[in-house]
């Protein structure tokens, strides 16, 4: 048995590792070459060395960008798990306990459905939906209701200090169904036993929540932290397609997405735009290592 | 860049999936390839010999070889090839054949095709994913138009192509090579006019006339204001550029063309121009004054739409304007058009003085396999018939004149047209946004800023003339003058 072993393992690796070296690697491999040439797309590009980084240094909606991102880094996964745990918390152990059994609040199948809706919707959608919801006249979904009530509208896109915040709450809207559904399946699997004994104890929902249910999640938080984390890295299609003047009022809302498209479609610098995507690549590694570094603690075996 | 319907960085769903699939299958391309995704040349493709010259043949094309047609299908829709030009090619040729080919995203289709060394023949490069034309010249892959400006026009042989065009198309399709000669490379075809738009029928109604200086023009904004409707607007979504146009047309009137004769060629100082201050500071106070706040927040089909209700009074654009409301435009509104109105009798352009351009570019590429046959192309293009054709077909003027003569334009083409025509020689264009998009950019951005309040004209001039001055400097900018 021993003798076919390697032959047997290469066969099988051989394929899925071409196709990731070919798609995967060899792809990013190049996006670090074509940042170090001022290659427009058309003629032969030049090598330039770290000129392209060097100008990132001194490009305000860079800057910008990478501001806004740690915004988003910090308040979406916050925003998004709290209210997602809130719910799913509502949703499954929340309501009154039958039978020695804790259920969910009243109707809670039905909400689960439609707590799921905005995954189903692809993001484009869901960004042009929200421009009818924020539009800044008579014909907006809030504005609409704000000015029947002779109420001034609210410039949702258009503040400057308010946009970024309305993109957000976007991508927040957009992420709760999914992890309300992630953490219900995480709560689903806490034994009962652990919540009747504590009951029994005297504990209230709350300290039912803080004292049992979060540790018992913490590996599934976790999971959540760094994908919502990696989501504040992208936001590209919602900021395209919502915001004002593709990332605007005047950078108010661009995101690294954002700027690497318009240098690398609008203005042809296909190099400049390179050296924000390894940018950019080096930002999401370096934060997916940190949580995961940062965060590790002895889960609770059960 | 063509000016056309089409808005360059305006992105909606469709575009933007049509991207992304255009970039998933792009970049796993690049990495089968290799590192082959950067390099350009290739094989020399072997171009096909000459025929004999003659009088229906003056370009001296091969009579039986084939030629590739790329059609951006964007405002214009690929109608007017396929129904107007590519028959009269072949009525013309018929041993040739002709292969037509239409997108949405001209670049997408090309690059590769420039990259292999195997580019077609006459291409509509036009749209929000147009190739640079700098970026052409500089690589030597576009055809030198000398020939076909100097050939015979079909339709009068006694005069030269160039001599049946509106002055000034060949010389905005100029560029300056790498061994600094300056050629032609570029037809622009459409005429394109712009001004502010207003409704005939609102404006009659009222008993308001169309104002030709600034007192007249605030005048009638407050009576406008008055009535409730807002008087002026523009999309700061995704339409700002129309504005900035505003700006500069004004420019141009107090200061005369020079000024943005210096904004195109990157001249030190050229956006902080007293001019250009002048302009921006009297609009800053349209903006403040008679416009409304929500405007930044639409898109340009909104506010378009809020003028057709009867919401909105004057509405800055070119005028493909008219064809593209023409859905939502009510019956009796009659677009029309008026110059932008002088700012002081000191100004040195006259009160009707105007901006006008050839838009929509069209090249023919030089190591395409038949190059004579795409010029050849562009010839037929530029008859009477082709033009009539043209104007027929998507109801827009050519930048042959002929073409149009007699022809009964709707109320809005009409009225560019006659103003165009009183203009006489008072009609200037500017090119930076073509040469230098990310320049057009900035004064997108600042423009809205200061039309929204947010900085006055001081702050504006400055800091699109800091991004001038960085594309100056900048190495990999291929620059250009005019």
């Amino acid at each position: 048995m021993r003798h076919g072993k390697y032959p047997f393992v290469i066969g099988f690796l051989f394929v899925p590792v071409t196709l990731y070296v070919v798609f995967v690697i060899a792809p990013y491999a190049q996006a670090f070459q074509i940042s170090m040439t001022n290659w427009r797309g058309l003629s032969a590009p030049q090598w330039v060395g770290f000129d392209n980084y060097r100008r990132l240094l001194d490009d305000g909606n860079f800057w910008k960008a990478i501001q806004h991102h740690g915004v988003l880094l910090l308040a979406l996964p916050l925003i998004t798990i709290a209210i997602a745990l809130f719910f799913a918390f509502l949703l499954n152990v929340g309501g009154r306990s039958s039978g020695g059994q804790r259920q969910g609040v009243w109707g809670s199948k039905f909400y689960r459905v439609v707590f799921f809706f905005p995954q189903v919707l692809a993001v484009a959608i869901i960004a042009v939906l929200f421009q009818m919801v924020y539009r800044p006249n008579e014909s907006g979904l809030i504005n609409g209701v704000l000015m029947k009530l002779g109420l001034d509208p609210v410039l949702f896109l258009i503040k400057p200090n308010l946009a970024l915040w309305s993109i957000l709450a976007v991508l927040v809207w957009q992420a709760v169904g999914f992890y309300v559904v992630l953490f219900s399946a995480g709560m689903a699997s806490i034994p009962t036993e652990i919540y009747e004994a504590a009951e029994m104890d005297g504990a209230t929902r709350v300290t039912l929540f803080f004292r049992v249910t979060l540790p018992l999640l913490w590996d599934t938080l976790q999971v959540a932290w760094v994908y919502l984390g990696i989501a504040a890295f992208d936001a590209f299609a919602i900021v395209a397609v919502l915001s004002v003047d593709s990332g605007g009022p005047d950078g108010a809302t661009t995101v690294l997405a954002m700027e690497i498209y318009r240098n690398a479609f609008v203005y042809s610098k296909y190099g400049y735009a390179s050296a924000m995507g390894v940018a950019l690549f080096f930002l999401t590694i370096t934060f997916a290592a940190l949580t995961l570094r940062l965060s590790k603690r002895e889960s609770v075996e059960y | 860049m063509s000016i056309t319907p089409e808005h360059p960085t305006a992105l909606d769903r469709r575009t933007v999936l049509r991207r992304a699939a255009a970039v998933g299958l792009a970049v796993p391309a690049a990495g089968l390839l290799g590192a082959c995704a950067t390099s350009g040349g290739g094989e020399e493709n072997e171009q096909v010999s000459g025929g004999t010259k003659s009088a229906t043949n003056p370009l001296g094309i091969k009579e039986d070889a084939p030629i590739e047609v790329i059609i951006f299908n964007g405002g214009y829709g690929e109608k007017y090839a396929t129904d107007v030009h590519e028959p009269l090619y072949k009525r013309a040729f018929p041993k040739s054949e002709v292969k037509h080919q239409a997108t949405q995203a001209v670049s997408t289709v090309l690059q590769p095709r420039f990259a292999g060394g195997n580019p077609p023949e006459f291409v509509n490069n036009s749209g929000e994913k147009f190739l640079d034309f700098g970026a052409l010249v500089n690589d030597g892959q576009l055809q030198d138009l000398t020939e076909l400006w100097d050939a015979p026009s079909v339709h009068d042989p006694s005069k030269k192509v160039r001599d049946t065009v509106i002055p000034g198309i060949v010389e905005q399709g100029m560029f300056d090579t790498a061994d600094g000669q300056r050629k032609p490379y570029v037809l622009y075809y459409v005429s394109t006019v712009y001004g502010i738009w207003y409704s005939g029928k609102l404006f009659k109604d009222n008993g308001w006339t169309a104002p030709t200086n600034w007192e007249q023009f605030t005048a009638l904004c407050e009576q406008i204001k008055a009535k409730g409707i807002t008087p002026y607007g523009y999309a700061g979504a995704n339409a700002a550029y129309y504005q900035w146009n505003v700006i500069l047309t004004q420019a141009a009137k107090i200061g005369g063309p020079d000024v943005l004769k210096n904004i195109d060629n990157l001249e030190d100082g050229a956006w902080k121009q007293e001019a250009v201050l002048q302009a921006a500071a009297a609009w800053a106070e349209i903006g403040a004054k008679y416009s409304d706040k929500s405007f930044e927040g639409l898109k340009h089909t909104d506010v378009q739409l809020r003028q057709n209700q009867g919401k909105l009074a004057f509405y800055p654009s070119g005028d493909w304007l008219e064809n593209e409301q023409k859905k939502d435009t009510p019956a009796g509104f009659t677009y029309q058009l008026m110059p932008v109105p002088s700012l002081t009798a000191s100004d040195k352009l006259p009160a009707n003085a105007i901006r006008a351009a050839g838009g929509e570019g069209y090249f023919v590429s030089a190591k395409s396999k038949n190059p004579r046959g795409g010029m050849e192309y562009m010839r037929q293009m530029l008859s009477q018939e082709g033009a009539r054709g043209f104007t027929e077909t998507v109801g827009a003027a050519t930048v042959v004149p002929a073409g149009s003569e007699g022809y009964q334009f709707p109320p809005g083409v009409a009225s560019s047209q006659a103003a165009l025509k009183a203009a006489g020689a008072n009609v200037f264009n500017m090119m930076f946004d073509n040469w230098y998009k990310e320049l057009d950019t900035e004064a997108r951005t600042a423009t809205n800023e200061l039309m929204f309040g947010r900085i006055n004209a001081d702050a504006f001039a400055e800091r699109i003339q800091k991004r001038a001055d960085a594309i100056k400097k900048d190495s990999s900018v291929t620059k250009f003058k005019r």
